[in-house]
């Protein structure tokens, strides 16, 4: 049952342990098949958490299972956690936690045992790992459903066991696989914010995935945009909002996104040429918030800067208001009130007048 | 396309049970015949039931008789002779049985459907030994030796009670490994010298070719089995079934048989 | 928190309309499936309405019955367990592990199914005998020889069992989500706590189920047992060895032996038939 664990998974980073430096989690995550190719480079510190975010088949979750020791690594990866190679062990030898997206709570234990499982396999006699796993289970509020089955648990409190499970092998590096994907709307809320408090209090390296950017923006420090295989864009999710790289951050964050080239205090976009407040030069983006745009009938007067005529292809509801699909020289969203859909009979094909105050948009260099 | 097809691979399997069904039914005299295509006109069928331990020779007589009676056919059923006689009292359309024992021939005649059975052949018992005779046999007595394993078949057939009834002659006790089925299961074990040795037929030693040895002894004569034939009173074929056992009681049939190891009763 | 989340699919299953789909039932599945109920279930009928109920339990009482029903519940006992120890590590290693010339040995593991087992008994006998390929080395190094023992009969039975217990199992192990194997390795498992403490757990209902099928097989094997082991009152006659001896000279105690093993099979299969019915 004894196993040789990994730095002898200590409760707390021994006082002569690596480097600040060196604690965390350094990786080049390289995993080449035939479709497919993934290469990212990922640096995740101590206590920090890192979302890794990204649309259906970006290679998030092949990143997560090559950290976990799942999928083995192509030439040229690596994996580097507190400073000692990861990427030679196999999974059971790792120091890791992992969340399943689905949780995979053993379906035959009870959640004591689920939670007691990890200890267990590291030779921690039984009833200390049921101790272990019995303390776990109280911090995460659920102490009265130790003896229940996993499937007498609801969706919220199965995500709380499999997290309980995955903290109670002590990890260094905790991996959450959509960690919120399976639960209803309501529930969400409710664990996010649970979920980020227990985050808060682990002093490892954590990697979560999610394809949700609200989950990423509410429980990440950090942002790591992966499509096919690279990233795209990293960094506080504050600036990835602010300022999307890519079309499928900037629909995350919903904002209009466009890439041209810079000129003093304008941006050519294709024939458009857009008014920003920022002195740029060369390559650059330009960005605005569907709310900004504002739809006119006729050509108004007193011409805002930035200006352009545009078909209607759709109009769907948004929230409290309706946004408007246009096409023309850009596609854009534009956000308006139901009032302004039944007062400029706002109906597909209809050709529109569009406007963005040049105070509304964003540049900065592509 | 599909639908059709389907239906077919309900109604192909559904067709053939029938006729399968069909065929199993129909017991009544003729049947035989009808069921061979090659038969035209007066030509038939006859069917014929023999001990297992007359496969060789009968096989041979069968093809003699097809070639003195052209356009007909014999068709064989060996096996146990118990057995054969179960199958011919639950209706099976058997024109001859010829039976290893009287007591499975009286089976069938005491349920009336054969009368006047004739011993056609008797069989005597030997001592058989894998080639090389590796535990040194040579008389029965030596089967009591426990390190000598025997094979005898089952007292509740022909053979087994033949080799109890030898033994019981000379007054020795036997410990066999195993009590066969038959006396051909009797005969693979020594052939594949899991055995010692065993008591089988004169006529299954001369059968395996050499791959056994066989070994008279004298209290083979106190065990001699007789082979008794009959027609049977329901037999479809007549005429042609008395044909045959007249043949296997002639002069020809007595060299065919004693070329395999039968005596003359 | 005591919301709950009831799964999709309990909730379909628990919709009031289900079954409410209905239509005429189509005659050319009734007809057939009719058929072959009546198929296998008359034979059965044949056996009880001939069986001689005078003197049924004195037939039974014969300790030559007893012997031999001893004998095939222990022999088919003792070969499932053989069954088990080798079988689901041989399932394992097909479901779990990919190496060369996979399918040919899944290909081999059928090879007893469609074996006459008279054949396979042969079969044993040229490796096992006592002239066999192993059989003659085992008896000249230790004086073991297999044929005309128990343990003959055990193997002849196992011979023909196993790939019942070995195709359920491996069944089962495909039909499970693989994941919670790597979610006990992410936990620190190794490959055989795996095994032991989550893979076994879960397919547990599919090595009952072939363990039962596997058992159900050994009980009535006749041909190997036959060939390989002989026939031997008390050492190895099991009940399908006296059924056929006695069906040479006492028919009726062959119905009346049958009947024992028919009840007694009954009377085990229904006492697993949960387990046995809600395997994948």
């Amino acid at each position: 049952m004894t196993r040789p664990t990994f730095p002898a998974v200590p409760a707390s980073p021994p006082e002569s342990g690596p480097e600040p430096e060196q604690r965390g989690l350094r990786a080049r995550l390289v995993v080449t098949r035939p479709s497919f190719a993934l290469d990212i480079e990922l640096d995740v510190a101590a206590g920090e958490v890192v979302a890794l975010l990204g649309p259906n088949g970006a290679g998030k979750t092949t990143a997560l299972r090559a950290l976990a020791g799942l999928t083995a690594l192509s030439t040229g990866g690596h994996i580097t956690l507190d400073g000692r190679p990861l990427h030679t062990l196999p999974a059971e030898r790792r120091p890791i936690g992992m969340v399943f997206q689905d949780y995979l709570l053993f379906p035959h234990l009870s959640a004591l045992d689920n939670v007691a499982f990890g200890p267990r396999c590291q030779g921690v006699a039984k009833a200390e790992a049921r101790r272990v796993a019995a303390a776990l289970l109280e911090r995460v509020g659920l102490s009265e459903h130790a003896a229940a089955r996993p499937r007498q648990l609801s969706g919220g409190q199965a995500q709380r066991v499999a997290l309980a499970r995955a903290l109670a092998v002590r990890p260094r590096l905790l991996l959450l696989d959509e960690p919120l994907a399976a639960l209803d709307a309501h529930t969400r809320l409710e664990v996010r914010s649970q979920l980020r408090r227990h985050l808060a209090g682990f002093d490892g390296a954590t990697v979560l995935v999610t394809h949700d950017p609200l989950d990423a923006m509410v429980l990440a420090d950090r942002l790591v945009v992966v499509e096919n295989g690279t990233v795209v864009q990293q960094g506080a999710p504050a600036a990835v909002a602010r300022r999307p790289r890519t079309d499928y951050v900037a629909r995350l964050v919903g904002l209009n996104l466009y890439r041209g080239l810079a000129s003093g205090q304008q941006v050519k976009v294709d024939e458009l040429l857009f008014s920003v407040t920022e002195q740029l030069d060369g390559p650059a983006f330009v960005a605005f918030s569907p709310a900004a745009v504002a739809l006119y009938r006729s050509r108004p007067d007193g011409s805002p800067r930035n200006l352009w005529q545009a078909r209607i292809e759709g109009v769907e509801r948004h929230g409290d208001n309706v946004r408007v699909h246009l096409d023309g020289p850009i596609t854009a969203f534009a956000d308006v009130t139901p009032a302004a859909v039944a007062e400029l009979d706002l109906t597909p094909g209809r050709r529109i007048w569009a406007a963005v105050k040049a105070t509304e948009t964003h540049g900065y260099p592509a | 396309m599909f639908r059709r097809l389907s239906r077919w691979a309900v109604a192909l399997p559904l067709a053939v049970a029938l006729v399968g069904v069909a065929g199993c039914g129909s017991s009544e005299p003729g049947a035989p015949a009808a069921a061979d295509p090659a038969s035209g006109g007066g030509a038939t069928t006859v069917t014929v039931f023999a001990a297992a331990s007359l496969t060789g020779t009968f096989t041979e007589l069968g093809k003699t008789f097809e070639a003195a009676h052209p356009g007909t056919s014999v068709r064989f059923n060996f096996g146990s002779s118990a057995t054969l006689a179960q199958q011919i009292t639950q209706g099976a359309p058997a024109d001859v049985f010829a039976a290893a024992s009287p007591a499975t021939m009286k089976t069938v005649t005491d349920a009336s459907l054969a009368s006047a059975p004739t011993t056609f052949v008797r069989n005597k018992l030997q001592i058989a030994v894998p080639a090389g005779n590796p535990a040194k046999v040579d008389a029965l007595s030596d089967l009591t030796d426990p390190k000598v394993k025997v094979a005898l078949c089952a007292e509740q057939v022909p053979c087994g009670a033949a080799a109890v009834k030898a033994l019981d002659a000379a007054g020795l006790k036997v410990t066999p490994v195993t009590l066969e089925q038959d006396v051909k299961a009797t005969l693979t074990k020594v052939e594949l010298g899991e055995v010692d040795a065993a008591l089988v037929y004169t006529t299954d030693v001369i059968a395996s070719g050499g791959k056994v040895n066989g070994i008279a002894f004298p209290e083979a004569e106190k065990a001699i089995n007789d082979y008794p034939i009959a027609t049977l009173s329901k037999a479809p074929a007549g005429d042609l079934a008395k044909q045959f056992v007249d043949l296997v009681l002639s002069q020809q049939g007595r060299d065919v048989l004693s070329k395999a190891g039968f005596e003359a009763p | 928190m005591t919301s709950t989340t009831p799964s999709p699919a309990r909730g379909f299953a628990d919709r009031p309309g289900r079954g409410a789909v209905t239509g005429r039932l189509p005659w050319a599945l009734v007809v057939p499936g009719v058929l072959g109920l009546a198929f296998l279930v008359l034979p059965f009928a044949g056996l009880l309405i001939r069986a001689p109920w005078s003197t049924l339990f004195q037939r039974l009482a014969e300790p030559q019955v007893l012997e031999a029903l001893r004998l095939s519940l222990v022999t088919a006992t003792v070969a499932t367990l053989v069954c088990l120890l080798l079988g689901v590590p041989l399932a394992w290693l097909l479901a779990r592990v990919s190496f060369p010339g996979r399918r040919l040995v899944r290909a081999l593991i059928t090879v007893p199914l469609v074996l006459p087992p008279v054949v396979g008994g042969v079969a044993l006998l040229l490796v096992l005998g006592r002239r066999g390929l192993v059989g003659q080395w085992l008896d000249a190094t230790f004086g073991i020889s297999l044929p005309f023992t128990t343990a003959g009969v055990v193997l002849a039975e196992a011979f023909v069992a196993m790939p019942f217990l070995v195709i359920s199992v491996e069944g089962a192990l495909r039909a499970t989500d693989q994941r919670f194997e790597e979610a006990a390795a992410t936990l620190g498992a190794s490959r055989w706590t795996v095994f032991r403490r989550v893979t076994l757990p879960l397919i547990a209902p599919g090595i009952v189920a072939g363990a039962v099928l596997c058992w159900a097989r050994a009980l009535g094997e006749f041909g190997a047992t036959i060939t390989f082991a002989g026939n031997f009152p008390g050492s190895t006659r099991t009940m399908p060895l006296a059924v056929y001896l006695a069906l040479e000279t006492e028919p009726e105690a062959a119905i009346v032996l049958s009947l024992v093993l028919l009840a007694v099979s009954l009377v085990i299969l229904a006492g697993l038939r949960d387990r046995w019915v809600t395997s994948p």
